[in-house]
């Protein structure tokens, strides 16, 4: 009796249990999907999370290379008594460039228009959204807005890295409105051609698609170029070149060097606009080609000049840093070492002997280091460009000389000359315009006195008080 | 009452200051120079210029003593300041026709 029991129990489990399985199956079918869908927007939310997370440090990391970065660094290279208008310069355009970016200067750089230009659909911010679309052409992990807020910090490095070459010697009237202008008519079309949708230099899908992962022709070339072309229209300063214009303070120099390292961070590697491997690729190479452009430099100077200088070894960090921004995210490590090493190099000869051969007065070296800089590591982009790193042109395709695919240095220099170009004749006409408007130079008075006093009515420095 | 006036390295100001407590004159007064006598300057290089500074350094002690402490004053500097190398500084003498204490109207050499 109790082994048949027995028996019709283990009858009853083996009937039970798939039965049981077959009903909890069948009653949560719909619940399985929503489930699946929710688990797919938590990944997708987890994701926009950590990419959004970095890109807004990059963001706050490439504003304060310019702030106090930039304005550290060329405020210790020019005399005392232009200290406050040289830092004035970099701080006007954090402002500027701010209020011109959501009205109209995002919108011209990444809005749908033509090769050249984009359009208008995003003037005041519209369509720019907060929320992450999977879709979007520039970012799809990351909302737009913080795209958008990301990109302005780019553009308004930009002019101020222009400054350097009339340091000294242009009013503050005249450079507001000339870089103002600059930043809609030069920069942001010249973003719009290497970065926007439809871009003719667009490694996505331009025609001559290039290779520039945070800006070496459009924020360096573009700048280094403009700043030759101004310095030459301006004119050298009184005094030049047999007057001592030495700097008058490496120490604040050096600091504005170490935050423009640090920053740069926030420039390259948040070029990966993720958080992923590809960030770390441009983080670890913008790190390795400063250091050997600094040791290129002092080298160099070493063997020239028989000294090492802090200020050799600061400006070849920051050439190793322009020459590194466009190959960031394509190159691997070693390759950064060797591409810092020649743009020290490069860029130090430049300085040296370039300069003083024509006779220009480019006063903090933006051309020597930023339009040498750039144009040197957009080629070299070309040349070390591999799909290990970054398979830009899709995946299984060769990215650049590394993985066989030399033409990638004609579209290179394609790019590097039209950022030449549209830099010359842009900012010629723009230079012109506000001459004849407004004026460009100081007079020879203020010139003498400086521009604190000149320009802004204050001193730096008070060491009475 | 002499004027004395002495041209000096800054890296003496401090053992010429010593000196010159030890020999009983406590009243003086210290400016920050620039120049140089037959001392050369130094060369620097800022991006790859090079820069001659011929303007140095100096320290430039003032001090008003009675004429008995003329020589003390003198010998405490000079041998406080020496090194025997170009360089050292000079020291000025000239006449004070005048000294008067501020705080109490004083006049003379008691008012040194």
């Amino acid at each position: 009796m109790c082994r048949n029991a027995a028996r019709l129990l283990l009858l009853l489990l083996l009937f039970a249990v798939p039965t049981l399985l077959i009903a909890q199956n069948s009653s949560s079918q719909p619940a399985t999907q929503g489930q699946v869908a929710a688990l797919q927007q938590a990944v997708q939310n987890a994701q926009t999370s950590a990419d959004n997370a970095w890109m807004l440090v990059s963001a706050a990391l490439v504003l304060l290379m310019t702030g106090p970065g930039l304005a550290l660094f060329y405020g210790g290279l020019v005399r005392r008594k232009n200290i406050l208008g040289t830092m004035m310069q970099s701080f006007a355009m954090m402002c500027l460039v701010t209020i011109l970016w959501p009205i109209v200067g995002y919108s011209l750089a990444f809005g749908h228009g033509n090769a050249f230009i984009g359009g208008f659909e995003h003037v005041f911010l519209r369509n720019v959204s907060l929320v992450a679309d999977p879709q979007n052409f520039y970012a799809p992990t990351i909302p737009e807005r913080t795209y958008m807020i990301y990109q302005l910090m780019f553009a308004i490095i930009t002019p101020a890295l222009i400054t350097g070459a009339f340091a000294e010697r242009m009013k503050f009237s005249a450079m507001a409105l000339f870089l103002s202008l600059w930043s809609l008519l030069v920069y942001s079309p010249m973003a719009h051609m290497v970065w926007g949708v439809g871009g003719l230099l667009n490694a996505n899908g331009g025609r001559i698609p290039s290779l520039d992962f945070a800006g070496g022709t459009v924020v360096h070339i573009t700048s280094g170029v403009s700043a030759l072309v101004t310095a030459l229209y301006l004119g050298k300063r009184i005094g030049y070149p047999h007057t001592k214009m030495a700097p008058h303070s490496l120490v604040l120099s050096f600091i504005g060097a170490c935050l423009l390292w640090v920053g740069w961070f926030g420039f390259n590697a948040g070029s990966a606009l993720n958080s992923g491997p590809l960030a770390t690729s441009a983080f670890i190479n913008t790190h390795f080609a400063t250091a050997a452009a600094a040791l290129g430099w002092t080298i160099f100077e070493w063997l020239h000049n028989g000294k090492p200088t802090a200020l050799g070894a600061i400006s070849g960090a920051v050439a190793g840093l322009v020459a590194i921004t466009p190959a960031s995210g394509f190159v691997q490590p070693m390759a950064a070492l060797a591409i810092g090493l020649i743009a020290g190099f490069v860029c130090s000869f430049m300085v040296f002997k370039v300069k003083s051969m024509f006779g220009y007065d480019d006063s903090l070296d933006a051309f020597g280091v930023h339009g040498a800089g750039g144009t040197v590591g957009a080629l070299l982009t070309g040349v070390f460009a591999t799909q290990l790193i970054n398979p830009a042109f899709g995946k299984g395709v060769a990215t650049g000389g590394m993985d066989g695919h030399w033409r990638q240095i004609l579209n290179q220099a394609a790019g590097v000359a039209i950022a030449w170009v549209i830099s010359i004749v842009g900012t010629l006409v723009l230079l012109f315009i506000v001459d004849k408007v407004i004026g460009l130079r100081l007079n020879a008075e203020d010139e003498n006195e400086g521009l604190d006093l000149s320009q802004h009515g204050e001193e730096g420095y008070d060491f009475n008080t | 009452m002499v004027k004395i006036e002495a041209v000096l390295q800054p890296s003496k100001l401090d053992a010429v200051k010593d000196a010159l407590l030890e020999a009983g004159i406590e009243g003086m007064t210290i400016l920050e120079a620039r120049g140089h006598g037959r001392q050369k300057g130094h060369t620097e290089f800022y991006r790859g210029r090079e820069y001659t500074v011929d303007l140095l350094p100096k320290v430039k002690i003032e001090m008003v003593v009675p004429d008995a402490m003329q020589e003390k004053a003198i010998q405490a500097i000079t041998s406080a300041a020496r090194t025997g190398r170009i360089g050292d500084g000079k020291i000025f003498l000239s006449r004070i026709d005048e000294a008067i204490r501020i705080r109490n109207d004083e006049r003379g050499e008691t008012a040194l």
